[in-house]
């Protein structure tokens, strides 16, 4: 005879064997649209970068030759000290976030260094987005880094070195914890 | 109710056709005491033909509203919810936020990849999308910069202005799920980086959880195609998360181990608590809502009775209960709501109410259906300070003057 708990764990045993079928079958392709991309193609479109570094591409520079670049292609929107003009500031705020007035900047805030190069290749110069080389964009990183007094102005950026660079407010995110007010059930 | 500071001079010039030619017809019948309103003559001109693409009346002037900026391709524009009715925001009205303005995209042209962790990698056109099984589906988008004005002493004027980055539509695609298991996800991904085809490549990171449960990769608004600013022809809509991971201009997804920690997920987005940490990831947005009539800017003509209608919506599910209070309160009452009540979606309620023509306060508050209620300013900022800028719900309180202006409190 089954006691009703093992009767009830028979059951779940059943059941999770019927989800397991139910995406492996699911895992097949079932409407069949679609192509592959070509090695070309998926190489193009792949510019995310992570924060361990994975889709970095080869290439370096420093903040020496960062100067150059960020005097022609950024200053004119961020200001010539990088202290914000038509747009952002890109340094200063250390040590305001937890103040009435905290200046939230890539120096006082940003968890990693890879966003600076991912977002830049992305999305900067904002009116010409994608102008830059791949040694353009280490530079320019490296010159806001240096600015920023997180690395030395001789410090070369690649992808083994940009992400380990320690951000100051690395440790300064933590998870989502609402409902904080207003009662109910948790997510 | 009247609108006031929305005459434009062409409506003020064909008022004073209107009042001039009473003026005529009252001086012709004399002995009227009081002045009259003067009523059409039956109608007799002939209309104008049918059209191509409708066009609302000339004498709508209900438009979004956008505010000056340098980069006016990051900017956005509000929906006027104090003009709404029922649940659904017209699409020319949805509110906007782009990060590099609204690109022009040919739909023949235009591909999806889906890639990364996948066992097969896939590109697919947007007929191909069509032709999936499809939903539609009732939501509202939300940016989480929404009543960002509410963190502080300048509050929003209209509710235009404090809760106008809020719309609802009916969207239709196909489930981001379906899509996923053409592709087949590998067993160790558990983040989808979703990006957009706008000059920044605008991305964010999105739990798999969420997008294996309800997300919708769209092309269809309110029964026609996305708008552009809306994301034509495919954007994400991710119900119940914050405006900016429901991508606009959807072009690729990657499957991935862990998140991008992208711009938009660490500079913006993130919640700045008093302390100096910041929510990260904090994607829900939770129970809210906002008396639209009378609201902000609006004007109560006479005393007597006028209905007190808004919208509730909640980024956790159903709205089970909106309580509306016209004493400042210190009474609540029960609202109608709008049936059906969509799941994570505007859902409207209504009070009948007299008003005598005191000076009052009214204010509502939304109940969902985990039980959540829409806390106070107060409680707000007692749990997170005045930095967080994100996500505000507070409870939205108006002022009724005895001579019937309604304003912020
Ligand atoms: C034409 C003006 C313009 C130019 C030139 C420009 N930027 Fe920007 N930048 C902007 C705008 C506008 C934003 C904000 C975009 C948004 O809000 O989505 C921005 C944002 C940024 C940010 C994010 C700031 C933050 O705290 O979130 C970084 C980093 C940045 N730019 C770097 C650069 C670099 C590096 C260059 C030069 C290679 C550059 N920008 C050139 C206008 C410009």
């Amino acid at each position: 005879m089954y006691s009703p708990r093992s009767l009830q764990c028979i059951g779940r045993l059943v059941l999770s064997a019927a989800c397991l079928c139910a995406t492996t079958l699911a895992q097949s392709p079932k409407y069949k649209v679609g192509r592959a991309p070509t090695a070309e193609e998926e190489k193009a479109w792949s510019i995310t970068v992570l924060p361990d570094g994975a889709g970095l591409p080869a290439g370096k520079g420093t903040a020496v030759e960062g100067k150059d670049v960020y005097d022609r292609r950024c200053a004119e929107c961020h200001g010539n000290e990088l202290q914000g003009g038509d747009s952002s500031a890109l340094i200063g705020g250390q040590g305001t976030l937890a103040t009435p007035k905290p200046l939230k900047t890539v120096g006082s805030y940003w968890p990693h260094a890879t966003t600076i190069w991912d977002y830049t290749n992305r999305a900067m110069p904002f009116d010409t987005p994608g102008v830059l080389t791949n040694d353009q964009l280490y530079a320019v990183v490296a010159f806001i880094l240096f600015k920023n007094g997180i690395i030395k102005e001789t410090d070369e950026m690649n992808r083994e070195t940009l992400p380990g660079v320690k951000m100051p407010n690395a440790g300064g995110f933590v998870k989502d914890g609402r409902p904080d007010v207003g009662g109910g059930a948790r997510d | 109710m009247r609108q006031k500071p929305t005459e434009t001079p062409s409506e003020t010039a064909s008022r004073r056709k209107f009042l001039s030619l009473g003026a005529a017809v009252g001086g012709a019948l004399t002995a009227c005491a009081e002045p009259q309103e003067v009523v059409e003559e039956a109608p007799k001109r002939l209309g104008r033909a049918p059209d191509k693409y409708g066009e609302r009346s000339p004498f709508e002037r209900s438009s979004r509203l956008g505010s000056a900026s340098k980069n006016p391709e990051t900017g956005s524009t509000r929906s006027p919810l104090q003009d709404s009715h029922g649940i659904i925001t017209p699409s020319s009205l949805h509110f906007e936020r782009h990060h590099a303005g609204v690109p022009e995209i040919d739909p023949a042209k235009h591909r999806l990849m889906i890639h990364g962790m996948v066992e097969r990698p896939l590109v697919l056109t947007v007929d191909e999308i069509k032709s999936l099984p499809s939903v539609s589906r009732v939501h509202f988008i939300e940016c989480s910069g929404n009543s960002r004005s509410e963190w502080t002493d300048k509050k929003g004027r209209t509710a235009q202005h404090s809760h106008g980055l809020a719309s609802c539509s009916e969207w239709t695609g196909v489930l981001l799920s379906v899509l996923l298991d053409e592709a087949g996800v590998n067993p160790e991904a558990n983040w989808l980086i979703a990006e957009g085809a706008d000059a920044c490549k605008m991305h964010r990171s999105l739990p798999l959880d969420k997008c294996r449960d309800d997300v919708i990769v769209a092309y269809g608004q309110n029964g026609e195609a996305i708008r552009p600013e809306q994301g034509y022809p495919l954007r994400l809509v991710v119900p119940g998360f914050e405006g900016n991971i429901n991508v606009k201009w959807l072009r690729r997804l990657m499957l991935s181990g862990q998140p991008a920690m992208g711009r938009e997920e660490t500079s913006k987005y993130s919640d700045l608590l008093a302390d100096g940490k910041a929510r990260q990831f904090s994607f829900t947005m939770e129970a809210k809502s906002v008396i639209t009539r009378p609201s902000g800017g609006q004007e109560l003509a006479r005393e007597g009775f006028h209905e007190i209608a808004g919208l509730a919506w909640s980024g956790r599910g159903v709205i089970e209960r909106v309580e509306v209070s016209t004493d400042d309160g210190n009474t609540w009452q029960d609202a109608d709501l709008q049936e059906p009540r969509h799941r994570i979606a505007f859902t409207r309620f209504r009070l009948p109410w007299t008003w005598d023509g005191a000076e009052t306060v009214i204010l509502s508050r939304a109940t969902d259906d985990t039980g959540y209620i829409q806390p106070t300013e107060q409680a707000l900022i007692a749990a997170r300070g005045h930095n967080s800028d994100y996500h505000n719900n507070c409870i939205k309180a108006w002022k009724i003057g005895a001579d019937g202006n309604v304003t912020h409190v």
